[in-house]
């Protein structure tokens, strides 16, 4: 493949000089080849895209927090979502209605589902955020300006408490799913919580369109 | 007298300049690349709208199946031999040199401590098709798993623990897992999500 040329016209007419000309091409296309191989190897074999992830935290387990904390929580009016089995989600408001069935209202991981009412209660600081959002884009304010506005805002007092409590049938992409509209609708204060049996209680007496509540008053 | 040439024309193309081209590409394959770990699930990954990259380094990814299977894996192998060490003195089993060696080869371990001897004496063909059958147990009598981030904790202080669950897997499993971090007081870590493109509108 590769092959030297020599030449030894030069040499006759100049006389003197002994030297040779020797011109050297090499032949690339086997290297050509190989490089590729090499290629097509490691873009088969590499993770270009790093997979996103998602920050949380979690409460303590420590048992400081006791039932009164909670219900302080629950009384300041905290939007509980309840995450059930088959990709239904339920929420309540404040505390439970153990009596009437309709205080669980059933939504959807839909936009028109869970993510509107959410929205609806949290539209100042939705707004503000997006106002923060638009001039960044102007570049009026810097990233770090923008970032510690936006913590402060879903820190602010009058943005909802969210309570996210999920059955064991539910599956993991339920709960990604609904730690995503606190992302999508700017709720800064959310946490994850065990469920209750209160819970599942209302959920069943939802399901019997509150056959359970009546056989208790009963 | 005038013959009519026929120009020869050379149909040698230069190599040098596509070769130039093709070993910079590989260069740059090469050090971008970060490659791909072998799992011994299929897990699929549920979409979310974060955007936030993961840290290559120190990180403790839990691997999650739909089973409910736990995996785990860790990025430097001087911390996996560590932590099989501290895991082994804490339920009496030591381990050999060669044992060790095998194991900081595996780019996930699932085992259960007491098998683990028996495993690691197995082929590495053969572990790949055992490991998938295994996973690390997660349940309040025998939390073995519990112990695994315990010493890899101990070991890495600055490790970080992420998430890798499939979207199917039940939360009865998360829950598991997230109470016996939250035991531990490991109240920060990562959810691994793929990207999903949606906005409020």
């Amino acid at each position: 493949m590769s092959e030297i040329q020599t030449s030894d016209s030069s040499g006759k007419k100049k006389g003197g000089s002994k030297q040779k000309k020797i011109s050297v091409f090499v032949d690339f296309t086997p290297m050509v080849d190989m490089n590729m191989l090499l290629i097509t190897f490691f873009m088969l074999c590499t993770s270009l895209s790093k997979p996103q992830t998602m920050e949380i935290n979690m409460p303590s387990n420590d048992k400081k927090i006791t039932e009164a904390d909670r219900d302080a929580v629950k009384a300041s009016q905290a939007i509980t979502l309840v995450l059930a089995g088959g990709d239904s989600i339920f929420y309540y408001t404040g505390q439970p209605n153990y009596k009437d069935f309709n205080s669980l209202k059933l939504s959807s991981y839909k936009a028109d589902g869970i993510r509107s009412f959410l929205l609806k209660r949290n539209t100042e600081a939705v707004a503000k955020i997006n106002d923060l959002k638009e001039k960044k884009l102007q570049l009026k304010i810097s990233l770090k300006q923008f970032t510690d506005q936006v913590s402060e805002i879903k820190g602010g007092k009058n943005t909802p408490v969210v309570i996210i409590k999920a059955a064991d049938k539910a599956t993991y992409k339920n709960l990604i799913d609904a730690l995503d509209e606190m992302q999508i609708c700017n709720i800064g204060k959310y946490v994850i919580d065990k469920i209750t049996p209160g819970e599942m209680f209302l959920i069943r007496n939802y399901r019997t369109k509150g056959g359970l509540s009546q056989n208790a008053a009963k | 007298m005038s013959k009519v040439k026929v120009a020869r024309k050379s149909t040698r193309i230069d190599m040098t300049a596509m070769s130039d081209v093709t070993v910079l590409l590989l260069t740059f394959f090469m050090l971008t690349s970060t490659f791909v770990k072998k799992e011994p699930v299929q897990v699929t990954t549920p979409a979310s709208v974060s955007e936030i990259k993961i840290p290559e380094t120190n990180i403790l990814s839990i691997l999650i199946d739909p089973k409910g299977k736990v995996f785990m894996s860790m990025d430097k192998q001087s911390d996996m031999i560590n932590a099989l060490d501290s895991v082994g003195n804490h339920y009496g089993v030591t381990f050999t040199e060669q044992e060790k060696s095998k194991f900081k080869l595996a780019s996930t371990f699932g085992i259960p401590i007491k098998s683990m001897k028996a495993y690691l004496a197995l082929k590495p063909d053969e572990q790949d098709k055992v490991l998938a059958t295994y996973g690390i147990p997660t349940d309040s009598l025998n939390n073995e798993f519990k112990v695994w981030v315990q010493k890899a904790r101990a070991i890495n202080p600055e490790l970080r623990i992420a998430i890798k669950a499939d979207q199917k897997t039940p939360y009865k499993v998360i829950k598991d897992v997230m109470n016996s971090l939250q035991d531990l007081r490991e109240n920060r870590y990562n959810l691994i999500t793929a990207l999903k493109n949606e906005s409020a509108k």
